[in-house]
This record gives C-alpha cells, sequence and structure tokens, in this order.
C-alpha cells in the first residue's frame, strides 16, 4: 500500500525527521489520556486529523475507521445498528479517539465477559518507525497469515508505531439487560461472582465499591437473550438478597464505572495515587499499608482501584503483595503532589520467568522502530 | 488424505551423516535411549504432519518427558546452530511440522499430563501435548468444557492449537484459541524458559501473548498452557435449512447476524458435498438443496427456544426451501454428522483431496462460490465446499488423484488460485490451518516486502539465530522473488527442492 494520502505523507514526513534528529515522538490523539503512563515533554505526533470511518458492514461484524475518528463517531455509528463495542472502552473525556483507546488498551466492565481490546482487533494499518507503511492481519475473524501484530497495538501506548488505521469486531447489543444491586462483604461478593461466572448466567459485569471492615454494595449486570437474562433476575436476586433498579440508573452507574466518575474515582488527594490491581480470579480480599480500605473492585474482582499515598514505598508494597498473587500493578492517576517522574508500570522483568522477555521486547521494539521515533517510554 | 510412497532421500549423505553422530551424541546424555529416535525406520512417521504431500526425513527425532529436556535440547540445538521444528500431534494440514533434512524434529506428545483444574477459577493447566478433547472430557463432571473445538480435535494437542490459533465449529462465539487462553510458559530457542501472559487479566509491557498465538512453532517452543474453562450450555438445538440458490444461503447467513444473532455454530455445505455425506452418513439430508445451512444455538432452555425461534423467521425470511430444527440430541448430532464427515466423505469420492482454508468476508460467499465452479472447469478437478459460514472460514476439498502426478500439480494451481481470490475478495491465505511450508508462496501474494520483512523481525526478536522453524510462515525475500518469475512465466512447482509423487 502506498500513502497517497497527504495527512499520511505528512505523518511519514513527521517520522522520519524525528529519526533523522534523534528526536522522539509523543503520539497523542484527543489528549483524553495524557495523563496515562509514563510522562514526557516531547514533540507530539497529533492524529486527530486522519480522522473518519472507512467501512462499517453490520453484517460483517467489523468496524474500520481511522486513528483519529472520535470514539463516539464510531459508537454512534455502531448505535444505529443495534451493535456495540462489548469490552466497553472508556473515554475518559468528550474527544477521545479510536486509536487513542486501542494505544491505552483499557476496556469497561464488559471486559470481564467478552474479554479486551486485543481480542476485537482484527486487523491494523502502521507506520513503522521508519515511515514504511504497513498492514497487518485484516477484517475476517479468523486468519493466521503471518504473525499477529495488529494485537501487539493494544496497550503498546504508542511506543511500538503509528496506528493509522484499525479493524475492530463489534457485537450486537445483548436483547436484554438487568442490573441487580445487594449489600454483601468483598469476600463473600468474590466468592460468589466466581461460582457464577462458572455456570450457564448471563453474568456480563460487577462492580464491588466499599471497606473491607463491613459490607460493601455489590452491583451486577446481566446481559443476553430476553428469556436467559428473565430467567436469571429472580435467581441469582435470592441468592444475594439483591433488588433490580431501573434501567436508567443503572445505565447511569456502569458509564459512571467505565468513566471512573464514581466519587471513589475522583476524591483523591495531593498525595495519593489510584492504583490499578490486575488480578488471578482466584486472589481474595487483600490489605495494603496506609491504604484507606476503600476500594472498588470489578471483573469479578480482577480488576482493583485501590487509593494510597504515592509515594515509592507505598508502590512497592502494594506491588510486592499483588505480585506474590500472580498480579501487576499501575500507578493509574496520581494526585498533584506525587512526582510524576516515579515508574507507573509494574516492569516486566519484576514478573516471574520473564526476565528473557525483556530482551525480546527491546528487538521487538527496534524491528519496529530501529532510530526510537517512538521510544518515549511511556509503556517501559 | 494425500498419499505419497517415495521417501525424499537425504541431500549429500555423508555430510548428513556426519552432522545426524554429532547431533545424537550430543543428546543421548539428556534423554532417556527411548526418547532419542534416529535409525530411518523409527524416523519415518515423522517425516511429514497432516499434509502428506510434503515430507522430508529429519536427522533425528527427541520426545523430552520434561520441561527441563525441552531446554536442554533447545541449548545443545543453539550452541551446535542445527534447527528444531518442534511437533505436536502432527495433524497440521499446512506441513507446519515438517522436518528440515538437517534438523531436529522435537516432539512434545509425551508432554501429555493435565496438571491442575481449577473448577473455582475456571481454569485448568495441561501441558503441550495433551489432546485438545482431552480437556473437556477431563473437566465434563464439573460441568465446564474448553471452548475451541477444531475438526480434529480428539487428536490435536492443546500446543498446536496455540501455534496455529485454531477455531472450529463454535468460534464464532465463543472465540479461537486466543480467546481462551490466558497463559502460555514455552522455552526459547536460547534455552531460557519463559512466561507469556498470566492468570491475571492483562500482564506487563508489550502483549507477547497475543503474538505467541497463531506463531507456527516459530518464535517459542510450548510447555504449558493455562486454558480458560466455560460453563457447558445446558441445551444446544441446531436449525438445518436448503436454499435453492446459494447466493440465497449467503445472504440468509449475513441476515442472521445482521438481525443482531451470534449462533453458536453456523456452517454451510454445497450441494456437491451434501451427495457425497449423505451417501457416507444417511442424515437426512436435501439432496436437492443448492446449499445447506446448521445453525445451532446454544444455552439455557429459554434462550434456546427464543433463539430458534428468532433464527427461523431469519432463514424463512431468506427464502429457505426446508426448515428443519433438531428435536433431541440425537437428532442434533445426526444433522451435524455430516458436516463433520465431510473429509472422510471426500474420501470416498477421489484417491486424494487437498483442503484449503481461506477466510473471506460473509457477504462474498456466493462470489467466492461461483468462482470456484469456474475453477471446477478450468483444473477439470471436481471440488466439495464445506466452510464455517459464520467467520467466512471456507475449506473447499479439491478432489485428485495422488498417483497422477500431473494432476497434484492441477490441484496445487487451483488451490493456490482460491486463494489468491480469497486475498482479491479483502480475505486471507489462510483462517486456521496455518501458513506452513504448504502456502509460503501465497504469503508473497497476500503481503508486500515491508509486512514480510516485519515477520522476519518479530521473529529475529524471539530467535535472532532463525533456528525454531526456520522455514516455515514466512518466505524470504528471494523465495517471493522467485515465486514472481515463476508466475510471469507460468512454469514450475512451486516447491522445487521436494520431492513429488
Amino acid at each position: 500500500m502506498t500513502a497517497t494520502n497527504p495527512r499520511i505523507s505528512s505523518f511519514r514526513e513527521q517520522i522520519l525527521n524525528a529519526a533523522k534528529n534523534q528526536t522522539p515522538l509523543s503520539i497523542e490523539g484527543g489528549g483524553t489520556k495524557a495523563w496515562y503512563g509514563n510522562p514526557n515533554q516531547l514533540t507530539k505526533l497529533d492524529t486527530l486529523s486522519y480522522s473518519g470511518i472507512l467501512e462499517y458492514q453490520p453484517e460483517e461484524l467489523v468496524i474500520t475507521a481511522c486513528a483519529g475518528t472520535p470514539l463516539k463517531e464510531i459508537e454512534a455509528a455502531l448505535k444505529e445498528k443495534n451493535q456495540v463495542l462489548a469490552f466497553e472502552p472508556p473515554h475518559f473525556g468528550e474527544h477521545a479517539t479510536f486509536g487513542g483507546a486501542i494505544a491505552a488498551g483499557l476496556a469497561g466492565p464488559g471486559r470481564i465477559s467478552v474479554g479486551n481490546f486485543r481480542d476485537f482487533v482484527l486487523g491494523a494499518r502502521i507506520l513503522d518507525g521508519k515511515g514504511q507503511d504497513l498492514s497487518f492481519g485484516g477484517k475476517v475473524m479468523k486468519n493466521v497469515a503471518g504473525y499477529d501484530v495488529s494485537r501487539l497495538l493494544p496497550g503498546s501506548m504508542g511506543t511500538l508505531a503509528l496506528l493509522l488505521e484499525a479493524s475492530v469486531k463489534v457485537l450486537p447489543k445483548p436483547a436484554a439487560t438487568a442490573t441487580l444491586r445487594c449489600q454483601i462483604s468483598q469476600e463473600k461478593a468474590l466468592r460468589i461472582l466466581n461460582e457464577w461466572a462458572g455456570q450457564p448466567l448471563p453474568l456480563s459485569a460487577s462492580c464491588w465499591i466499599g471497606n473491607q471492615d463491613s459490607d460493601g454494595e455489590l452491583t451486577i449486570r446481566l446481559s443476553g437473550a430476553v428469556a436467559a437474562v428473565k430467567a436469571a433476575t429472580p435467581l441469582m436476586s435470592s441468592l444475594v438478597n439483591a433488588y433490580e433498579i431501573t434501567p436508567e440508573e443503572a445505565a447511569i452507574f456502569w458509564n459512571d464505572v467505565r468513566e471512573q466518575k464514581l466519587s471513589a474515582f475522583t476524591s483523591l488527594t495531593g498525595n495519593q495515587t489510584l492504583y490499578r490491581l490486575a488480578l488471578p480470579a482466584a486472589c481474595g480480599p487483600l490489605v495494603f499499608p496506609n491504604s484507606n480500605k476503600d476500594e472498588v473492585l470489578e471483573w469479578h474482582g480482577q480488576q482493583r482501584w485501590v487509593k494510597a499515598p504515592g509515594d515509592e514505598a507505598t508502590f512497592t508494597a502494594i506491588k510486592k503483595i499483588v505480585s506474590s498473587h500472580g498480579g501487576h500493578v499501575t500507578r493509574f492517576k496520581q494526585g498533584s503532589d506525587v512526582d510524576p517522574s516515579l515508574q507507573r508500570f509494574t516492569l516486566l522483568s519484576e514478573q516471574a520467568h520473564s526476565t528473557a522477555l525483556e530482551t525480546v521486547q527491546a528487538r521487538l521494539r527496534s524491528a519496529f522502530d530501529p532510530a526510537g521515533v517512538f521510544a518515549t517510554k511511556r509503556l517501559p | 488424505m494425500i498419499v505419497m510412497n517415495m521417501v525424499t532421500p537425504p541431500p549429500d549423505l555423508a555430510a548428513i551423516s556426519a552432522l545426524q553422530s554429532k547431533l545424537v551424541s550430543a543428546l543421548r546424555p539428556i534423554l532417556p535411549e527411548h526418547a532419542l529416535l534416529w535409525e530411518p525406520e523409527d524416523t519415518i512417521p515423522y517425516e511429514c504432519d497432516g499434509l502428506a504431500a510434503y515430507r522430508r526425513m529429519p536427522l533425528a527425532v527427541a520426545l523430552p518427558e520434561t520441561e527441563e529436556q525441552v531446554a536442554q535440547i533447545l541449548k545443545i540445538c543453539f550452541e551446535m546452530q542445527i534447527p528444531v521444528v518442534p511437533r505436536g500431534s502432527g495433524t497440521g494440514l499446512s506441513g507446519g511440522a515438517m522436518p528440515l533434512s538437517q534438523g531436529l524434529v522435537l516432539s512434545l506428545a509425551k508432554l501429555k499430563k493435565i496438571i491442575s483444574i481449577d473448577p473455582f477459577t475456571r481454569t485448568a493447566v495441561v501441558q503441550p501435548g495433551v489432546r485438545n478433547l482431552a480437556i473437556s472430557e477431563a473437566v465434563g463432571h464439573l460441568g465446564l468444557y474448553y471452548a475451541p473445538d477444531p475438526s480434529s480435535q480428539i487428536a490435536c494437542s492443546i500446543g498446536g492449537n496455540v501455534n496455529e490459533n485454531s477455531g472450529g465449529v463454535h468460534c464464532l462465539k465463543y472465540g479461537l484459541t486466543l480467546h481462551n487462553v490466558l497463559r502460555v510458559r514455552g522455552v526459547l530457542m536460547s534455552g531460557e524458559i519463559v512466561e507469556f501472559g498470566s492468570l491475571a487479566p492483562d500482564s506487563p509491557g508489550l502483549d507477547l501473548l497475543a503474538i505467541m498465538m497463531g506463531s507456527e512453532g516459530m518464535l517459542a517452543v510450548v510447555t504449558e498452557v493455562t486454558v480458560k474453562l466455560v460453563a457447558k450450555p445446558k441445551l444446544a438445538r441446531v436449525i438445518m435449512a436448503s436454499f435453492d440458490d446459494i447466493e440465497k444461503g449467503g445472504n440468509a447467513v449475513a441476515a442472521i447476524i445482521a438481525a443482531g444473532i451470534i449462533p453458536a455454530g453456523l456452517e454451510m455445505m454445497d450441494k456437491a458435498t451434501t451427495r457425497a455425506v449423505e451417501e457416507f452418513v444417511h442424515a437426512g439430508y436435501d439432496l436437492d438443496a443448492a446449499a445447506i445451512l446448521l445453525c445451532e444455538s446454544d444455552g439455557t432452555p429459554e434462550e434456546v427456544a427464543e433463539e430458534i425461534e428468532r433464527m427461523t423467521k431469519v432463514l424463512e425470511h431468506a427464502g429457505a426451501t426446508g426448515i428443519q430444527i433438531s428435536r433431541d440430541e440425537a437428532e442434533r448430532l445426526k444433522f451435524w454428522s455430516g458436516r463433520k464427515n465431510a473429509f472422510p466423505a471426500a474420501g470416498r469420492l477421489a484417491a486424494d483431496y487437498y483442503c484449503m482454508d481461506g477466510t473471506i468476508p460473509r457477504r462474498h460467499i456466493a462470489t467466492l462460490l461461483k468462482r470456484i465452479q469456474g475453477m471446477e472447469v478450468k483444473y477439470g478437478l471436481g471440488c466439495l465446499n464445506v466452510f464455517h459460514a459464520g467467520d467466512g472460514n471456507m475449506h473447499p476439498l479439491i478432489l485428485f488423484n495422488g498417483a497422477d502426478q500431473e494432476e497434484w500439480h492441477r490441484a496445487e494451481e487451483f488451490g493456490t488460485e482460491i486463494l489468491e481470490a480469497c486475498v482479491e475478495l479483502g480475505g486471507t491465505i489462510t483462517g486456521e490451518h496455518g501458513v506452513g511450508i504448504e502456502k509460503i508462496n501465497s504469503m508473497c501474494v497476500q503481503f508486500g516486502e515491508g509486512e514480510r520483512e516485519s515477520f522476519w523481525g518479530v521473529k529475529a526478536a524471539f530467535d535472532p539465530e532463525k533456528l525454531l522453524n526456520p522455514d516455515k510462515a514466512i518466505p524470504t525475500l528471494n523465495r517471493c522473488a522467485e515465486y514472481g518469475r515463476m508466475r510471469i512465466s507460468g512454469g514450475n512447482l512451486p516447491h522445487p527442492e521436494l520431492e513429488r509423487f
């Protein structure tokens, strides 16, 4: 494929100049997630100008769009055909882009039942660090021709290549949904959520909010066929003494979870950090030093949000506990007084049996980007 | 199956034999006697995988019993710079496990333990040689199963599934291997043990687990896989719908998806296939139908009833000439029996068949089928079409007589033209069988030089010396140049270096 598009030509020019001058570029879309990952003061490569839905065939369950396309434009197009991005990527702002959402690789409440962003990426067109216009994967569900390079992009935070376009699988909006709520301890919530997940029940999302010292509030979402949701609602409600909340209230709640608008997320003091914990399903309640014990648990406990001081000692202590359970920690959001230069992520080398993979990862990056055009270190 | 009787004599016997002795004496101290084969009568079963048209004798075959032995073998071969071809059950259909005459075959068949099963977290940890179906059998009593179900599931191994990113008839709803594996443990060519992914929902750094999926044994040797288990649906029912026109059948597939339904399975067979399988299984298929669709629904009884009703309406509206809904499990299996037996039925129609694996956007199904009809005339060979219609993955079975070398040549050309049509229609040359050695030339058609160079970059990131299954999946620049010249001159066979029947 040749880059006849003037915007692509200008991206390429910017990349080639950056390579020549050894000045890395920080890729940015709508800037809604600029706070995520290790910060930098580098020159920006702005993708907003490369925008638009290129192809959307609802019966193919695939949408192809440019990186700079507003995420809300994509979701609006899907909504018209009663389809959705089932993993519910967070926007975190009005101007979130398709490319930015892919680069961040984040997913919302639906992730636990349908998979994460990379599970839905089918193909991508990129400019690599040499300015080469390359296409990987495609627009079909099954494809094993060549290595699956397009699935390396979600969560790569712009450190591998410039994403130009991507094809993403979409799903029909579930025929029915219901949201149930109850008061329950974290321990009991984790147990019953995992039990339910192993049964043929239409459980699609969960969120537990509270303090470990007492019962918290568990909200669960059921999605699927009308009959399935109807049958499961009384059955599951009776087990935890839950009540159903209205569809309007439910829609606001799940959006607040996805967009982190709940007070548990927003009330961060200056010296605090909001830590994101990714944990195996087997992990029970965890106690951390200096945390105020208020927690938000999503994905049946596999994604947890903890507020604690942002100093390195606290991060290290949390990392130690989490990694002993087979998980990892990210400094997701930081208060204004926390040193911004502290590493935001758990390093690959801090994980078991990953030392050799650090080398692999470095070589992989240099294969796509030998001059280090995208070496922002935003993701280590 | 493609039959071939001749064994390829390896080139330069003296050099090969010297290398063989060196390798065998290096591996002997670390492997039990029965785990190292080098006599031709012992290594001959390893000369090919499920694609028997391509065969070669390896220097030796190692059958390690522990991960530690795998690591030691790789380290030794790394030091000796001897290439290694990993092998699972040998059911692959693209020659991905074809040996190198100066290389070692590393069979993972003896690593076949199910290490642990955890019903609470819905996971199982298994060794790579565990058969796909054995996982579901081992966890069935817990109300769980492992979802990807490639047709070869009784025989194929989970290590092979990871390396081909295998799907199956239910992957439209339940996903591919990629979507059902949490963690892969493996050994790099250097002998280093690594883990891709974790039991957590994501892992630090780039998503290296994703790139391992479907990597055709070229990046690391899999030694352990943690799979996701899902709740067994309470019920499954299937609709069998007939269409008097292929186009209408193709449109019906699109209409089901457009109606917001993701069936558990959505398969299609053309008339030639229906006739061939009916003779074989006597399932009561409509022999006059131009196309038969099988649409499965699974879930709770209420869910299934609702979905079957919705799908029936869509199929009627799409012009189905006949609709039958399975009344019980026995009838469901009967309806499926033809689809599941398409390959053996093809084997009864002709001495050999050549199975293709292209994927196209669903809306082009009828277009491709019509083109294949034209190609049948052009090449003078019959073709049965069975496919995973739900995800556009086609398995045309080209019928030919392998005893006739010219006919095999025509079958190969026929297959290549189908794959090129798939690329042209916006699809891909392989949905789930892999590129292996078979489709390596077609990679020159699907990808440009830049992409192919990037693939080599990915390969080198894991295996800089290019020792792990180095001749598969990714064509070299020279090979593509050669292929381009050959295509222009309408010349020789695609793999001149290989002996043929």
